[in-house]
């Protein structure tokens, strides 16, 4: 059994960071390069970990699945990184962004870990800047900003709509700076099969090479996972379609608890799905609704183009709801506020799912050039994914599922509860809570890599700098090698009807309709035994062509889908035992009056930890989560 | 609608490679480039044949992973666009597709469609960085760059790796690649340091890598679908002599 | 092999240089030239002598044929390991849009340089005393090769070819002496346009001119 220790430093909330760092213990210069640590995932947390650690002096060892560490999925974040700079002077601090993530989150995250991001923000700036990452600045020479959903102050540094992708290059030539100096090696095209636990600590990793099949053990004195979220668990959402959970799934199933696993944000604005052969859903940036307004019309089925419904026929749904925030409402709102809509009868478009997200207001005021300046490559995308010219009328747009909040359950130091695993970016659950606020997730992974995983490292590494270096041939990296291996062989030869995609399409449609935008005790319970008979189906009737000794990416995409076959059913027990609704886990059950979400605070302030049973239902651990420092409210956007 | 597609089929990168000729039905004009592939791949396991592997990602044209070279075109014969989001309204019903992967000396065939690129990243860990180390940074707001630089900088700072330019030229030269990186350290304050061990790093480990060099041809701007100008080949150039 | 003397972009830099430096050389030779249209042999002869005797020339026309030499030679480096940077082609040409004539260098270069042979054999080796012919009437050489449909057909097709390869040369050598730019681009494009289009048109009026009046 597991126990879970926080090990939130005391003292005032501002001191517990400055206090943890006087206190961690350090490793000596001259040790640290005897200290091999491995990296899994090259996105915006893995590659800024990897880096920052390489140029302490440790010696590091960073995994990716794609051909390059410049292609992970952070590279697609569009718009922008939140910081507490107050260039602005709008009132902006590290305190109101402390408590805009924690109010956004539903009051569901940790207050020490969110203070702590926000009060590391502003260095990520700096260093990004430094590094060459070119974000949009005034004419004067300094940096911009812009606003973000559920924040009152302008505080999102960005670059044009693909702020992820220059963050991420930047982290990336970061990370080519230390393999040149010979700190980090990378391993490309791998894709990391199993951990190695020895003597309950994290000691290393199976690997398969992707191109040749081959099976690698890798030997570390830690172990950090950067492996990002799951929502591709849903088939259609707006990450990669590589992207996967298996990583995490594998640390789980070795004793790493897992933390509120049905916490998901659906995004609420995706170019809509068009078609069944679709695989993706693509997101059209948040920061879109600064100028967008979002509107359907006010008679039912009403199929008139949008552009010849007059202005008084209009329902600016979120600007009628929420006067205070308006169109800038958290993503969780605006996704429910839509479905509610579309549900309703009032939704656009071929299928009525979807709503129109019109810049008609901001071109007549601002200019076509400045709306092109600040969001030209988004209306360029929109435009070739679906031939619509937004400057001309509305982009129609839909939820779709985005980013998990759940993950890796950490303790302040962002170890796992395997002794020596780390959990550092969208692949632990610790800042988000319930929801995720916009440009928020850059600013935690970097944050996480950058200024926090380095510092909780050492304090971790120190009393290890007597351990030798681990040879890979001693019986927990041979079982490892067994249990991949013997995997790999089940999945071949299974020789079923069904492709791993089939599967991925009907368990997307089971987590979408029952464990998606608003969930309630009935829809999980049918979800739950939906799942499992779908999992049992999975492992007779699977087909899985080619072999295991070449690049076969069909073979890749059914372990990560046997894996997701078993997360969802971690995710839905999740959702049914939350009978509250708080931030993006929305239970029909629990709504105000008004349909808004409706905490239960007496009986479900804590995070939620999922204990790996083996074949048993897993337990449930609880992480009570004190508020010391912040009131918990009723959230409102009104 | 329905498709004739001739895809270069190769085992791994030490096996010899032929054309093999697939008749694809129930091709929607609205899918993708990718998604059509998608389709032709679970049609050909449900038939119990080896589905064409390829590489794709991000399927919104920003990870850089996809990439063939489409009917002669590099990303297909539209404009500004990757592959994943190339949409099938572009061809016509009845069509001959030829796919092939990206050739250059550099990019060695893997499998199939799919490419060895792991040359730009050798280009990009000779010298494609900043040398400063986390926490060393000052103020972001301490060093002031002009607007225009700054927009420049990211112009140029867009590009994905996918090698669609080294695929275009005839020479299979990486200058658009390379020049992009250069561009955006170069036209920055923060980049100026470096500047010339930089040019000179990156230039000697392109020419090591077996990239062609530049003619001056223009295919590569013309196939990228970050749309990358080709004055950024003349500040690298530029940058190249001021070294010295 | 040094790295920085013979990367991918200095043997470009001397190609370009090279290459800027012949182009400066033809409008000379197109102005001694046009004196071919001249009746009277006299200007044509006086200046070819000039330039097979004054001493600064001598030393500009040893330049000029190292410069042709590393030009050819440099080009032809280049083009190999160009060839060499793609070793399995593509099934279906490469349909990108380029520049109309920047793919065809070598062969436009190469056919400059065989009728820059042919041109040796008619003028240059009979003043070296390599080949039969009297070095102090090449005017009477020139007229009598224009009279000969055949070498002013193939005179023409080299200088439509030296065109082609002027229009591209002139704008790629700026670009490759990393003197282009947004603004610049246009400009040089229509000075390499017109350079292209009056130097060998200036050639090849010569034998028309012959032809028509004399």
């Amino acid at each position: 059994m597991i126990t879970l220790n926080s090990k939130i430093p005391g003292g005032p909330l501002e001191e517990k960071w400055t206090k943890y760092k006087k206190e961690a213990k350090l490793v000596n210069p001259a040790n640290k390069k005897k200290l091999d640590i491995i990296v899994v995932g090259t996105g915006i947390s893995g590659a800024p970990a990897a880096s920052s650690l390489g140029e302490l002096g440790y010696n590091v060892k960073v995994f990716c699945y794609q051909d390059t560490p410049r292609r992970a999925h952070s590279v697609a974040a569009q718009g922008g990184i939140n910081a507490a700079k107050n260039y602005k002077n709008d009132g902006d601090s590290v305190y109101r962004l402390f408590y805009d993530v924690i109010k956004g989150g539903d009051f569901r995250a940790r207050e020490a870990n969110v203070y702590r991001i926000a009060e590391v923000s502003n260095q990520i700036i700096d260093h990004f800047t430094a590094i060459g990452v070119p974000f949009a600045r005034e004419y004067g020479g300094t940096l911009t900003t812009r606003s973000f959903g559920g924040v009152q102050v302008s505080r999102t540094f960005y670059s044009s709509g693909q702020t992820g992708q220059q963050v991420l290059l930047g982290a990336y030539s970061s990370l080519n700076r230390q393999i040149k100096a010979g700190t980090v090696t990378m391993f490309p095209r791998r894709e990391m099969l199993d951990l190695v636990v020895i003597d309950g600590k994290a000691r290393g990793i199976i690997v398969r090479n992707l191109i040749t099949g081959e099976i690698e053990r890798h030997s570390a004195h830690a172990v950090v996972l950067a492996t990002g979220g799951y929502g591709t668990i849903y088939y259609l959402s707006t990450l990669a379609v590589n992207s996967n959970a298996s990583a995490a799934w594998k640390a789980y199933k070795r004793g790493a608890a897992f933390a509120n696993p049905s916490f998901v944000q659906i995004h609420p604005s995706s170019v809509p799905q068009m078609n069944e052969f679709q695989s993706k859903l693509t997101l059209m940036s948040e920061s879109l609704r600064n100028d967008g307004r979002v509107w359907v019309p006010k008679a039912k089925g009403d199929k008139r183009p949008a552009n010849e419904i007059p202005e008084e026929e209009r329902d600016y749904y979120l600007e009628r709801r929420y006067p205070a925030f308006g169109n800038l409402v958290p993503r969780d709102v605006a996704s429910r506020a839509a479905k509610e809509r579309c549900d309703a009868g009032y939704g656009v478009g071929p299928t009525g799912l979807a709503v129109n997200l019109d810049f008609r207001d901001a071109i007549k005021k601002q200019g076509k050039k400045a709306i092109e300046e600040k969001y030209g490559n988004l209306f360029e995308m929109y435009r070739d994914i679906t031939g619509i010219d937004s400057y001309e009328e509305p982009m129609r747009i839909y939820p779709a599922g985005h980013y998990t909040m759940g993950g890796l359950w950490v303790d302040y130091e962002l170890m796992t509860t395997i002794t020596g695993l780390f959990a550092i970016g969208e692949a632990n659950f610790s800042d988000h809570g319930a929801n995720r606020l916009g440009a928020s997730s850059l600013m935690q992974g970097a944050g996480d890599g950058y200024f926090i995983l380095p510092y909780t490292i050492s304090n971790y590494l120190a009393p290890e700098i007597k351990v030798p270096r681990f040879k890979t041939d001693t019986p927990e990296f041979q079982e490892a090698e067994e249990r991949a291996v013997e995997r790999i062989n089940r999945l071949l030869s299974i020789k079923g009807k069904q492709t791993a995609t089939d599967f991925h399409k009907r368990l997307g449609k089971i987590m979408w309709d029952h464990c998606g935008m608003t969930r309630t005790e009935e829809g999980l319970t049918e979800a739950l035994k939906l799942i499992r008979e779908l999992r049992e189906e999975f492992w007779k009737d699977l087909l899985v062509p080619g072999s295991a000794d070449e690049l076969n990416q069909e073979l890749e995409k059914a372990g990560r889908v046997a894996d997701f076959l078993e997360l969802g059913e971690l995710m839905v027990t999740d959702a049914l035992n939350r009978r509250e609704s708080c931030g993006a886990h929305f239970r029909e059950e629990s709504q105000t009056a008004d349909h808004e979400a409706l905490r239960n605070d007496d009986e479900f302030a804590y995070v939620a930890v999922w204990e790996y049973n083996n074949d048993q239902p897993p337990v449930l651990h609880r992480e009570e989560l004190k508020f010391e420092f912040v009131e918990l409210k009723q959230r409102s956007y009104k | 609608m329905k498709l004739k597609l001739k895809i270069w089929k190769q085992k791994n990168a030490k096996s010899g490679g032929a054309f093999e000729t697939y008749d694809l039905d129930g091709v929607a004009p609205e899918m993708s480039f990718v998604e059509m592939l998608a389709l032709l791949n679970q049609t050909l396991a449900q038939q119990g044949r080896e589905p064409v592997a390829f590489d794709h990602d991000c399927h919104e044209g920003i990870c850089g992973s996809c990439g063939m070279y489409i009917n002669g075109y590099p990303h297909g014969p539209v404009k500004g666009l990757t592959t994943c989001l190339l949409s099938m309204r572009h061809f016509k019903d009845g069509e001959t597709i030829v796919i092939e992967p990206w050739r250059a000396k550099p990019f060695p065939v893997v499998k199939d469609l799919i490419v060895d690129r792991s040359a730009l990243d050798k280009i990009q860990v000779a010298g494609g960085f900043i040398s400063v180390t986390t926490g060393a940074a000052a103020d972001a707001n301490a060093v002031l760059v002009s607007k225009k630089k700054s927009d420049l900088a990211f112009d140029s700072a867009v590009c994905i790796g996918c090698g669609a330019c080294v695929a275009a030229c005839k020479n299979a030269s990486a200058m658009l690649f390379v020049s992009a990186k250069i561009s955006q350290y170069a036209l920055l304050p923060q980049g100026r340091p470096e500047a010339k061990e930089r040019v000179r790093a990156m230039i000697a480990e392109m020419d090591s890598q077996g990239f062609g060099s530049c003619s001056n041809t223009g295919a590569c701007e013309a196939q990228c679908p970050k749309q990358i100008k080709l004055f950024n080949i003349a500040r690298l150039n530029r940058e190249y002599y001021k070294s010295y | 092999m040094n790295k920085t003397l013979f990367s991918a972009v200095s043997k470009k830099f001397v190609m370009a240089l090279a290459g800027l430096f012949l182009l400066l050389f033809l409008p000379v030779h197109l102005g001694i030239n046009l004196m071919l249209l001249k009746s009277d042999p006299e200007p044509f002869n006086s200046a070819a002598h000039f330039m097979a005797t004054f001493p600064l020339i001598k030393v500009v026309e040893i330049l000029l044929f190292l410069t042709i030499l590393i030009h050819v030679t440099y080009g032809i480096i280049l083009q190999i390991l160009n060839w060499l940077s793609r070793p399995v082609g593509y099934k279906v040409r490469n349909k990108s849009e380029t520049g109309a004539f920047s793919r065809f260098m070598i062969w436009t270069g190469g056919s400059v340089l065989i009728f820059l042979v042919i041109h040796f054999f008619n003028f240059y080796f009979i003043k070296l005393g390599l080949v039969d012919g009297n070095p102090e009437d090449f005017y009477s050489v020139a007229w009598q090769l224009f009279s000969i449909p055949g070498y002013v057909i193939l005179y023409w097709i080299c200088f439509l070819l030296l065109g082609f390869h002027l229009y591209h040369a002139l704008q790629s050598a700026f670009q490759t002496l990393g003197l282009s730019n947004e603004f610049w681009k246009p400009v040089i494009r229509a000075i390499s346009l017109i350079y292209a289009i009056a130097v060998p048109v200036g050639f090849a009026i010569i034998p028309l001119v012959i032809w028509l009046f004399k």
